[in-house]
Order: C-alpha cells, then sequence, then structure tokens
C-alpha cells in the first residue's frame, strides 16, 4: 500500500465510489423485493445483464438515438419484471423461500443461456451517455464514472420521496409489513408486487446501461450481482440505506484490498462481507430482530 | 393394498420398512453387484460417477434437506476433500487406504468452520456466505502455486489398495460401489436415531425444536460437519474419476449442479439423492438425443445445455416440488388404492405470505 501517491488514492476511491454505486442500483431492486414479499431474486444480476443487452440491440444493432434506445431497454427489463411476477412467482407466495431461492437461481441461468444464444458469447461495447474524463485537479476520472455516481445519489432520494409522499409509495410499504392485511385494505395485491418486481427490474436494467460503458457488455457480467448481495447483506437486507452503505463501502474497499492481497485478487467483497457478519450477523444496520413461530 | 400393523415400538425405526422392502433392496444391491459381468466398461465408469456424486448428494441432503440449511458453495467441500486426498497421496505418499478418511476429516473440519461461523445466519445469508465461502476456495486453490497445482491443475495417482492396484473400470467400480453403500447405511441410520430427528426438528421449526430441548448450535454445527464429510469423501473418489483436478471443475456451476441434483431428486429424501444422480449423469446423454432435432445453429451454441438445466429447475419447482421421488410416491399410490385415486389427495395447499420479520 505504500506505493500509491494519494492522487492515486483519491483516484482509485473515486472508481470504487462508482463501482459501488452501481452495486448499489442493483442491490436497490432486491431490497424492494426483499422488503414487499420477502423473496429473494436472485436473477437481479441477469436483469442487469439483460438491461445491458437490450440497450446494445437498440442503441448499436438498431442505431436508434441514445437516449431511445436507453429509455427502451429500461421499459422493456420493466415489462419483463412484471411478465416474471404476475406468471410466475406469483404461484409460490408463501412456499418455503429456498423455492424461491431455487427458482430465481434457475432463471438466472436460463436468462443468461438465450442472451447468449441471441447476442453470442462475445463481449461487447456500448457506447457511453456522455463520453470523455474530466480533470479534478490531477485526479482524472471518466464522465462514466461521474454518471454512475449521480445517478446513484439522485435515484436513492428519488426512492425516499417516492416511498415517503406518494401514495403508491405508501401502500407498497403496507404491503411489505402485512400482506393480508394490506389485501383487506382494499389495495390491488397482485398489481402492486409485480409493479416492484417490475421496478427493481429497471433499476437493474439502469445499472446494466450504466456499467456497459465501463465494463463490457457480455453473458458473464450478471455475476455482478452477487456483489452488490455482498453489498446489501454488509449493509443490512432490509433496509435500502443500509444496502446502499453497504455496496459504497465494498466498492471503495475492493481496489484497495485487491492491491493489499494479489492473492485474493476479485473476491475482496466476499472477504469483507465475511468479516463483517463475523462481527455482526445481522448487518451494519438491523432491521430483522427474531423469527415468529 | 398393503396394510403394516403396528407390533412393536422399534418398527418405526427399523431398516428396512417390511420384509418385501428388504427384498427389493437387496435385489437392487444383488444387481449393482451383478453389474460388472452384464455391462462394459464405459457404463461401468458412469455408474461410478452416479455413485460419487450420490454420495455428494448425500452429503447435501443431510444439510439442506434434513436439517433445512442452504448451502450454495458444496463443490468447495468437494474441491477440498479432492485436494487434500491428491496432495496427501502425490506429496506425502500416504496410503489411500489412510488418505481418504484423512481427506475427509479435512473437509469435515472445513465444514465444522462454516457452520460455526454461520451459526446464527438463516436463508439468505446462509446461502450467500457459502457462495462466498465457494468462491473463495475456488480463488485460493487457483492462486495456490505449485502446491495445488494452480490454474494448470494437478494430475491425479491410481488408487492402490494395500499393494493391489486398482486401475480398471470394475475394479473402481466395486470401491465406488461399497464407499456408496457404507454412506447410504450411514445417512439413513441417522433418520434412523436421535441426532438425525433432531435435525430434521430443526428445519421444521427451530423455536418448537428448541422447546423440545434440542440443543440448536451443536445440530446445526454437527450437521455441517457431517455434509461436509460426505462432500469431502466424494471429492476424493471423483478426483479418481477425473484424473486431473482443477479449481474450474469444483466452480459455481458444479455447486448448482449439486443443488439441482437433490432439487430434483426430492428434497429431503435419501431416495431423492440417488435418484438426482441418476438425473444429472442421464441429462447430457438425453440433451445430445434432443439436439439432433434442433436448427444446427442453435444447437452447437453452447448456451443449450445450461437452457435446459434452468428449466427443468424452474419446471421442477413451479409443478413437481417434492421431485422425481414425490412423483413416484404418487404413481406409487396410485397402484395401491387403483380405482380411489383423487388428484386432490396431493393438492398443495393456498398460502398466504407469512413475515419472520418481527418489528
Amino acid at each position: 500500500m505504500t506505493g500509491l501517491s494519494i492522487e492515486d488514492v483519491m483516484q482509485l476511491a473515486i472508481i470504487g465510489l462508482a463501482q459501488g454505486s452501481l452495486y448499489s442500483l442493483i442491490a436497490i431492486g432486491l431490497v424492494l423485493i426483499y422488503k414487499a414479499t420477502e423473496q429473494i431474486n436472485f436473477a437481479q444480476g441477469e436483469f442487469m445483464m439483460l438491461g445491458a443487452f437490450f440497450g446494445y440491440q437498440f442503441i448499436v444493432l438498431s442505431g436508434l438515438p441514445y437516449w431511445l434506445g436507453f429509455i427502451l431497454a429500461i421499459v422493456v427489463l420493466g415489462g419483463i419484471g412484471y411478465a416474471y411476477d404476475s406468471l410466475v412467482i406469483r404461484r409460490l407466495t408463501g412456499q418455503p423461500v429456498f423455492v424461491v431461492f431455487i427458482l430465481t437461481l434457475a432463471t438466472g441461468i436460463m436468462l443468461r443461456a438465450l442472451a447468449g444464444i441471441y447476442w453470442g458469447f462475445d463481449s461487447f461495447s456500448l457506447p457511453s451517455m456522455v463520453p470523455g474524463t474530466m480533470d479534478l485537479g490531477g485526479v482524472i476520472i471518466g464522465w462514466d464514472h461521474v454518471i454512475a455516481i449521480l445517478a446513484a445519489t439522485l435515484l436513492s432520494g428519488v426512492l425516499y420521496v417516492f416511498f415517503r409522499f406518494t401514495r403508491i409509495g405508501i401502500a407498497m410499504q403496507a404491503l411489505s409489513l402485512n400482506q393480508l392485511g394490506a389485501f383487506y385494505m382494499g389495495m390491488p395485491v397482485k398489481r402492486l408486487t409485480s409493479s416492484i418486481w417490475a421496478l427493481a427490474a429497471m433499476f437493474g436494467a439502469l445499472a446494466g446501461l450504466l456499467l456497459g460503458p465501463i465494463a463490457l457488455v457480455s453473458t458473464q457480467m450478471g455475476f455482478i450481482g452477487f456483489k452488490a448481495f455482498a453489498g446489501a447483506i454488509v449493509g443490512g437486507f432490509g433496509s435500502i440505506p443500509g444496502a446502499v452503505l453497504g455496496c459504497l463501502l465494498i466498492g471503495v474497499a475492493e481496489p484497495f484490498f485487491d492491491i493489499a492481497f494479489p492473492t485474493l485478487k476479485g473476491v475482496g467483497a466476499y472477504v469483507i462481507m465475511f468479516t463483517v457478519l463475523l462481527v455482526r450477523p445481522q448487518g451494519l444496520l438491523i432491521q430483522m430482530y427474531t423469527k415468529k413461530v | 393394498m398393503h396394510i403394516s400393523f403396528r407390533k412393536s415400538y422399534k418398527q418405526d425405526i427399523r431398516l428396512f420398512r417390511d420384509g418385501a422392502q428388504a427384498t427389493w433392496y437387496l435385489s437392487l444391491l444383488v444387481l449393482a453387484l451383478a453389474m460388472p459381468l452384464l455391462v462394459d466398461g464405459y457404463y461401468l465408469d458412469e455408474l461410478s460417477f452416479v455413485f460419487i456424486y450420490a454420495i455428494a448428494g448425500l452429503g447435501l441432503m443431510v444439510l439442506t434437506g434434513f436439517s433445512g440449511q442452504v448451502s450454495f458453495g458444496h463443490a468447495a467441500f468437494v474441491a477440498i476433500g479432492a485436494y487434500a486426498h491428491t496432495i496427501m497421496l502425490t506429496r506425502y505418499g500416504v496410503p489411500w487406504l489412510l488418505s481418504v478418511p484423512l481427506a475427509t476429516l479435512i473437509s469435515g473440519a472445513a465444514g465444522l468452520a462454516i457452520g460455526r461461523v454461520c451459526a446464527k445466519m438463516h436463508g439468505l445469508y446462509l446461502a450467500i456466505a457459502t457462495l462466498a465461502f465457494a468462491i473463495i476456495v475456488e480463488r485460493l486453490l487457483g492462486s495456490g502455486g505449485d502446491f495445488t497445482g494452480g490454474h494448470g491443475g494437478m494430475p491425479v495417482p491410481d488408487i492402490s489398495l494395500i499393494g493391489i492396484d486398482i486401475s480398471e473400470s470394475w475394479q473402481k467400480y466395486l470401491v465406488n460401489l461399497t464407499i456408496f453403500v457404507a454412506v447410504l447405511l450411514v445417512v439413513r441410520n441417522l433418520t434412523r436415531t436421535r441426532s438425525g430427528r433432531a435435525m430434521i426438528s430443526l428445519r421444521d421449526s427451530e423455536v418448537s425444536a428448541r422447546g423440545l430441548g434440542v440443543n440448536i448450535a451443536f445440530f446445526r454445527a454437527y450437521a455441517f460437519f457431517l455434509s461436509a464429510a460426505l462432500a469431502g469423501l466424494a471429492g476424493t473418489l471423483l478426483a479418481h474419476a477425473f484424473y486431473f483436478l482443477s479449481p474450474e471443475s469444483f466452480g459455481m456451476s458444479e455447486s448448482i449442479r449439486l443443488l439441482l441434483m437433490i432439487v430434483v431428486g426430492g428434497l429431503g429424501t435419501i431416495h431423492g439423492a440417488v435418484l438426482g444422480a441418476f438425473f444429472i449423469m442421464l441429462l447430457p446423454t438425453a440433451l445430445s438425443w434432443f439436439k439432433v432435432l434442433l436448427p444446427s445453429g442453435i444447437a452447437t451454441s453452447g448456451g443449450l445445455d445450461s437452457l435446459a438445466f434452468g428449466l427443468i429447475l424452474v419446471v421442477f419447482m413451479l409443478l413437481e416440488p417434492e421431485g422425481l421421488y414425490g412423483r413416484w410416491l404418487k404413481i406409487h399410490h396410485y397402484f395401491n388404492v387403483f380405482p380411489m385415486y383423487r388428484r386432490r389427495s396431493f393438492q398443495r395447499q393456498k398460502t398466504f405470505l407469512k413475515t419472520e420479520r418481527l418489528k
């Protein structure tokens, strides 16, 4: 660690922050679904991958204008998320969590295979939203990274306002507290649940579209979803601020970890997660207490 | 229809339910022993793989099926067993008969450590923790340098049993079969004893188990130990079946294959692990028949195997969560009660979300 100048440290920290912001966009989707339905979506990383691939399809292959392709990709993923819940996941409501684990994991495998069959197993590049770099007194960062940080910050704020002040946001909160109770109060439980899945898939797609220019678009990019899991667990799975915090922590710590321990390069996120879980088995911000009988 | 009357208290925990069942299983064993006389080497090798995967599956079944702890990284324990065994054989010249139990114990100790670390985790946290463990183990094996052979891998010597070289297919088959039957007996006996029942009570409700005086922390760790030890044992045999070890053969997809195996076979049953192992081994063959029917562009693209894999899991989870063994029980029931079978007798109840959070 001694060989790093202060600029290098800043550079790594900002890149890590950008990476952490992308993790947190994926993790927000996970936490949304978990809070509303207590189901875990192991296919969230693959939703991100699909978002990036649809962006590639619309922007590069079909040649649509950037913003149109960007929005179309997010809308398509929203549709996929909605359909996935209303056609598949809904049938497993109330089944043991394990069933949904396996089901979403298997869906992830299927989506990866389908994307590979349709678009191919190579890596593709996605154009940047704003190309070029910016210079911050010796620290040079790509606009892609800056936009990732800005998007995550902005969307966390929007999400806060959405859940605090809008009617549908409050309905979703009620749903997460007591599904049957929400149903008795006349809330459209099925529609709300599917909307939450759509929202989560859209967050995944956004993360994919922002990650596309930084890393390449490939069928393997869904594995980043597991790092988002690690981040969300570090922060505490039940809360959005906790998950965002954990993801940022992991994102910033990762590049330094890789330099400090070259033998463990690439698995730093998991080592950090293990360490945190050893000290605080419920994550940094505790949301769950004990289980009911 | 066969009705078994209760005649003694020991009846519920007998090794076989009745004489008829004992006859069936013993004749199956005789058939398995006679296999080397009936089929040639290729099929014997395939059957050996089935037995080895069934051992690993039984290990995972003890953990996930009996004690209810999900593991997404069980291939890591298989890898630890395989590597420990091979390193002991090649580097330290430990005899095979000693190396297998030692490697099994090493893997079990790793499982015990993980079980202790994860003692307070449930559901998702446990799944991700075991997954992370598997990723870290794969990474460590890859960067282990000369000691583990790194990403280049490491060759595995032949089995040598007290001076006799075991290199023919039929010899290996018999070794694998013997260990498989022993493991079957161990796991079957586990379900007949207090510790097995304690694990199952843990799965069904932890609070009630504690109320009945089950030491939760102990049995969770014990399940982890036993499960990892069996996976390690499977690893030692798998090393000889592969001839060559590399970290990639114990990656995440292998863990998921193990999980697929017990889920498709039928979670929580011994039959499930064995049926699942047969299923896993037959799947590639069945797929290659199926590929002939498809346009060549899709058949050769490489994604088809994992597509089929995912699709099968999804279909089983949605339509037959009890797995192959559950389906077999239904068919059996159909013939047992022949004209009286009703679809309703196995209908799933409608369920609501029951929250696990208290706030």
